[in-house]
């Protein structure tokens, strides 16, 4: 599920926008609010948290995430939480708290890849149409209006469908999803730009198009789109998740992606509810800290509570 | 207006064109067709070949694109390979479950969201904002299918409290006139049955509406916190109106202008969640239909279907643009 | 209409296994089940609706159009054969033939059919019908010849009238004759499994009247595009089962009330409401919350709580093998030691044990133990890793790479759970010394696509029997080259046309045991477990028989009073 609506709302304030000079002021002020911001420090603390955990995978986990042993399975039963295993075993005997610990290696790479590859190819559209305007803004809005009117979870599933199942092709199924969700960003926010009054200054001063774009326009319009990537790393997560609950994802059913994981549970309810807990959690409480980071970002850079 | 609509329909063509031609390249270029989809374990290469040849895969794209144009033209969007119906006999049936489900969702999202956003608004950092602050947090972080899991193991399987598959209990027999399920109960003066399907749209609904429910709350604050802000409000409240008329006739008013839009742009947000909430309660709509076309390589739902959702948003978005005349004069007289 | 082979689970087979044998079974499958296996039911009520659980509409309801197992169920309450197999076992007994009769040279079958019956319709069931029904699939023409079509009339009578496909062989159908009360069906030849095959409920007899009416065959835009224009498949079945069409609302239920003028005991119920539900967790959900009394293909990790929860399980004896398929044109699976070091590697009792329900046997060839043709003494492959890696050093092969494939969206009778078997077997080869490139596709149409054309190294796969005969199993494996498994040992193809072309029964079953060794010694592949599938109903729920080959029917069915 994308979170579009908030992006859409923080282009929509960012409209009104700040002036060159004032740039650089926005982003100092912005941070000191958000040091102050409570929303902002749970966010970044479970957002370091999650990336803490992603990186020191390997020293935090008790077990290797992918060694099986059925010694203890029967079908429906799975030892519980243990001395040895906290969180129990999972239905194939491995350790599900080294599976949650390495799950998170799996989200952040997701989140961050597909984010990148969306945001590149969105911001590089966007700045195409918002640059130069007439018919380059008409045809790339109408390629943006066709991948909108798809749903986006139909576009990722077909573009899971056509790249086959890789880790690959779910971090480029949800980078398609970003790519109309920023190409309309920045192009809306720098559309407002280009008719500012720094902007039309400039102009009439006779510096280029090029760089009043490059150096004035462009780094203005780029507060919406912090505050999205933040909100499209929420995303990431909730789409893989879903994508995996469908069936799409890496050809490797042993590698601990938090979605899958939660998803196969769905078999065993009834006899392990603990094991939907755990991945279910480690989504949840992810998610929230990005979502909290973002909205924090978002208050923080929106000129008009400045006053 | 009628000008704008109209211009906005006319943008449907080339949509419509470009996403026909897209479709159409996208489904032949999916490894594997659905001969394989039709035979299953007993496909050998010459079975498959037959099946192709049957189904006109065999010949050049363009020469099928140019046929399949020249039947979409009559309307016609073919057959489709997983049940042998018509495409558009499938959408008919399948369609109005979607809408039937994606319109409860909404209710339940508008109904609980704009109240307890707008008390929020009103009361900043009071218990019902922290409270709706959370619980928007954990609506929007919760992934779909889980919580449509919690809520039918919770209240189909371990309480009983509400039905967790389908449409309606299968031992009723009613007419369908509409094929919306509830409205078909009370047109036909049928109400149990209008009443049983209501029961069978509660869990789904819910399982949906929480996205655009916490959405809708944040927004609905958001939008009276800023526009309690503005001149004209503390103008009004100055002149001496009191709270509750400054309340209706300005605050709500132009809160609803960002939920409208919300509501918009959820059209997309709400299929994608029917894919997922429909494949849960096996509820039988076009969301997990179109999933499974997918995953069967059934060409002709996959572009009847994705051109037909395309319709749709469009018009969608058109009437909430629309609608934005009536709740703000100032977008109808720009 | 037309039949379109989906992810249904395929089936039909008749087993040599008595009648006696499956009933034990049966009763000692757990207090719930007996109350259900046979039909005492003194606390049983007549009428009343049962709603079952299927994992999706039939495709069609013309039984000569379909395959899949969901649209077999209903036809097999609709329409009835000229013979069938005993209720739970696996000989043939009559149903709509009282008695049937070969020639001495086989290629002349006498059918005395039953008097008295009625299709739906009210028209008569006769010899005039049953010829008419095999004619008419004798002369399909154009997409009806497609074997997504008429799989069983292929499989069993290879050709047709005019075939359109040179691949296609001679029909083993030549004509049908009416003689007063008999048919006479004439064969091209002798076949060992004309009589088992007229057990597929593909062979049902429909009323003529309604297949002309409603247009069975009617076909149009042939070739190209095909449409299946009639509604006797869709709305109109008309035969002369226990049960009649009432409504089939797609995606929905299809609803079967009661054929009142049925000529043997009338169905118990009222009606059998089939609702599709294609999640196996959501139908296991269904049960439990009171919305379905039953269902089909119990996941193995249900059964325990199911019957905990005073549900009722019933066991079909295993009439199925899952294995480890080598494509054996691929490097380093050409190598014997190497395939011989892949079965050491796998520990298929830990599996099975695992995750397969009790009754479940670890398999040691390519089909069940209850054929005839089972060899006794097979080539074992006992789980020992010291052995395998041992084996891969003798190969010369260093450092042996494998891909191993496994199906998505997918539960299959001899395979509830393809990843679990995968990451298992997975962790198994690599603990052997094996490097795993996991590979994985959605069942239908990509992982079978890619198993048909060679695609795979490893793979998951198995098979339910259609037929009670080895050739059904190890024939449609190994009888012709197919590039799923590679080039085989030469002598097993010609060994396996022998025993499937003789005559003589004893003589069969010494060719297909020692064609088993022969198979085995070679190792086109690991098989590792025989599973028995299981339904599940309400409390109170009696007189369904579960069949090794899936003939089974509502209308013994009754509901609790």
């Amino acid at each position: 599920m994308s979170l579009t609506a908030g992006a859409d709302l923080a282009a929509g304030s960012a409209d009104s926008g700040a002036t060159g000079e004032q740039a650089a002021g926005l982003y100092r002020d912005a941070f000191r609010r958000l040091r102050r911001s409570p929303t902002a420090i749970v966010g970044a603390a479970l957002v370091a948290l999650f990336v803490f955990v992603a990186v020191f995978a390997p020293l935090l986990a008790p077990y290797s995430p992918t060694a099986v042993d059925l010694t203890d399975i029967r079908p429906g039963v799975f030892p519980g939480p243990s001395a040895e295993h906290p969180l129990g075993l999972d239905q194939l005997g491995r350790d599900e708290l080294s599976r949650i610990i390495y799950g998170a290696r799996y989200s952040l790479l997701i989140g961050i890849v597909s984010l990148s590859l969306g945001a590149v190819v969105g911001l590089a559209l966007g700045l195409l149409a918002g640059a130069f305007g007439g018919w380059v803004d008409g045809l790339v809005m109408r390629l943006v209006d066709i991948m909108l009117a798809v749903p986006s979870l139909l576009l990722a599933i077909g573009v899971a469908a056509l790249l086959g199942p890789r880790l690959l092709s779910v971090m480029i199924a949800i980078a398609v999803v970003n790519v109309p969700i920023f190409a309309r960003l920045l192009r809306g926010s720098m559309l407002a730009q280009r008719r500012s009054d720094y902007a039309l200054a400039a102009r009439s001063l006779g510096v280029t198009r090029g760089r009043i774009v490059l150096q004035h326009v462009f780094p203005n319009s780029l507060a919406p789109v912090i505050v999205q990537g933040t909100l499209a790393l929420a995303t990431a997560i909730i789409e893989a998740a879903g994508l995996a609950f469908l069936g799409l994802g890496s050809a490797d059913p042993a590698i601990p992606e938090w979605g899958r994981m939660l998803a196969e549970t769905n078999a065993f309810l009834a006899s392990a509810p603990l094991l939907a807990l755990w991945p279910g959690l480690a989504i949840v409480l992810s998610v929230m800290g990005f979502y909290l980071l973002g909205e924090a970002l978002r208050e923080a850079l929106d000129p008009k509570l400045r006053r | 207006m009628l000008k704008f609509a109209v211009r906005r329909l006319l943008l449907l063509i080339p949509i419509l064109l470009g996403l026909s031609i897209l479709v159409f390249l996208f489904v032949r270029a999916l490894p594997g067709g659905p001969e394989t989809a039709l035979l299953g374990e007993r496909s050998t290469p010459e079975r498959a070949a037959a099946v192709r040849a049957a189904y006109g895969l065999d010949r050049p794209v363009y020469e099928q694109y140019a046929s399949y144009m020249g039947r979409v033209a009559k309307l016609d969007f073919g057959v489709s390979i997983q049940t042998q119906q018509p495409v558009t006999e499938e959408i008919g049936r399948r369609f109005p479950a979607t809408v039937e489900l994606a319109t409860m969702a909404i209710l339940f999202a508008v109904v609980i969201g704009i109240p307890l956003g707008f008390v929020a608004g009103r009361r900043p950092s009071s218990w019902v904002d922290n409270l709706s602050t959370v619980g928007s947090l954990l609506g929007i972080a919760i992934p779909v299918f889980a919580l449509g899991f919690l809520l039918k193991y919770l209240f189909a399987v371990k309480l009983g409290w509400l039905p967790g598959t389908g449409r309606q209990d299968v031992r009723i027999t009613t007419e369908h006139p509409t094929g919306f399920y509830v409205l078909d109960g009370l047109l036909t003066g049928d109400l149990p049955a209008a009443w049983d399907a209501l029961k069978h749209l509660v869990l789904p609904a819910v399982a949906l509406g929480t996205i655009p429910l916490a959405i809708i709350t944040r927004i609905t604050r958001a939008a009276v916190l800023e526009t309690g802000n503005e001149d004209y409000v503390r103008t009004a409240e100055a002149k001496g109106m009191t709270r509750s008329v400054v309340t209706r006739r300005h605050i709500l008013r132009n809160a609803l202008l960002p939920v409208v839009t919300i509501i918009g742009l959820q059209t997309g947000l709400l299929l994608s969640g029917a894919i997922l909430t429909e494949t849960v309660f096996a509820f039988g709509g076009m969301g997990s239909f179109m999933a499974s076309a997918l995953f069967t390589r059934d060409f002709p739902v996959i572009q009847g279907g994705i051109l037909f959702l395309a319709v749709v948003f469009v018009v969608v978005n058109l009437l909430v643009d629309i609608s934005y005349g009536f709740i703000d004069p100032r977008v109808r007289a720009s | 209409m037309h039949n379109l082979r989906r992810q249904s689970f395929p089936r039909r087979g008749a087993l040599a296994l008595g009648l006696a044998g499956l009933l034990v079974g049966t009763a000692a499958c757990g207090g719930n089940s007996e109350d259900t296996g046979r039909d005492t039911g003194s606390a049983a009520q007549t009428g009343g609706t049962l709603v079952f659980g299927t994992s999706s509409d039939p495709v069609s309801m013309d039984g000569a159009y379909v395959s899949d197992g969901e649209s077999l169920r209903v036809v097999r309450q609709l329409f009835e054969t000229l013979v069938t197999t005993v209720p739970g076992g696996t000989e043939i007994e009559p149903l709509l033939a009282t008695e049937y009769e070969p020639s001495n040279d086989g290629k002349t079958w006498t059918f005395t059919l039953r008097k008295g019956v009625k299709f739906h319709d009210g028209t008569a069931f006769d010899a005039k019908a049953v010829c008419f029904n095999f004619d008419r699939w004798y002369n399909f023409k154009g997409v009806q010849q497609s074997a997504s079509v008429s799989y069983y009339w292929q499989t069993v009578f290879s050709g047709y009238a005019n075939n359109e496909d040179p691949s296609l062989g001679q029909s083993l159908y030549q004509n049908c004759e009416v003689k007063g009360d008999q048919a006479v069906i004439n064969l091209t030849s002798s076949s060992a499994s004309f009589l088992s095959g007229l057990a597929l409920a593909s062979f049902s007899i429909a009323s003529p009247t309604a297949l002309q009416k409603f247009e069975a065959d009617k076909v149009t835009g042939t070739g190209k595009e095909p449409r299946f224009e009639g509604t006797f498949g869709t709305k109109n079945p008309v035969g002369t089962g226990p049960f009649k069409l009432e409504t089939f609302e797609p995606n929905n239920r299809l609803v079967l009330a009661r054929f009142e003028d049925y000529w043997g005991d009338k169905a118990k119920l009222d009606k059998v409401i089939l609702k599709p539900i294609a999640d196996g967790p959501a139908r296991r959900q269904a049960l439990e919350s009171g919305d379905i009394q039953g269902y089909d293909l119990v996941a193995p990790g249900d059964l325990t709580a199911l019957r905990g929860a005073g549900f009722q399980i019933l066991e079909r004896p295993a009439f199925n093998v899952g294995y480890v398929g080598f494509n054996t044109a691929k490097a380093p699976l050409d190598n014997p030691k190497i395939r011989q070091a892949v079965a050491h590697a796998l520990n298929r009792e830990a599996l099975v044990r695992a995750k397969y329900p009790p009754g479940a046997e670890v398999a040691k060839q390519f089909m069940p133990p209850s054929l005839f043709g089972y060899a006794k003494d097979v080539q074992a492959y006992p789980y020992d890793v010291a052995k395998a890696k041992a084996l891969i050093a003798e190969s010369g092969v260093t450092n042996p790479t494998v891909e191993f494939w496994y199906p998505t969206g997918v539960s299959r009778p001899y395979m509830p759970d393809p990843a679990a078997n995968f990451q298992a077997f997975s962790a198994d080869l690599t603990a052997a010394g094996f490097t795993v490139v996991p590979k994985s596709a959605p069942w239908n149409p990509d992982y079978l696509n890619t198993v048909d054309t060679g695609g795979t190294g490893l793979r998951l796969l198995g098979w339910t029997g259609d037929f009670g005969d080895p050739d059904n199993f190890i024939g449609t494996f190994f009888r012709t080259k197919q590039p799923a498994w590679g080039p085989l040992e030469e002598s097993i193809y010609a060994d396996l046309e022998a025993a499937r072309s003789e005559p003589d029964e004893d003589k069969r079953t010494d060719l297909y045991e020692a064609v088993n060794k022969k198979i085995m010694a070679f190792l086109p592949g690991v098989p590792y477990v025989h599973t028995k599938p299981a339904l599940a109903f309400a409390k109170g729920v009696q007189g369904y028989v579960p069949s090794p080959v899936s003939i089974e029917d509502f209308s013994k069915v009754s509901l609790p009073s």
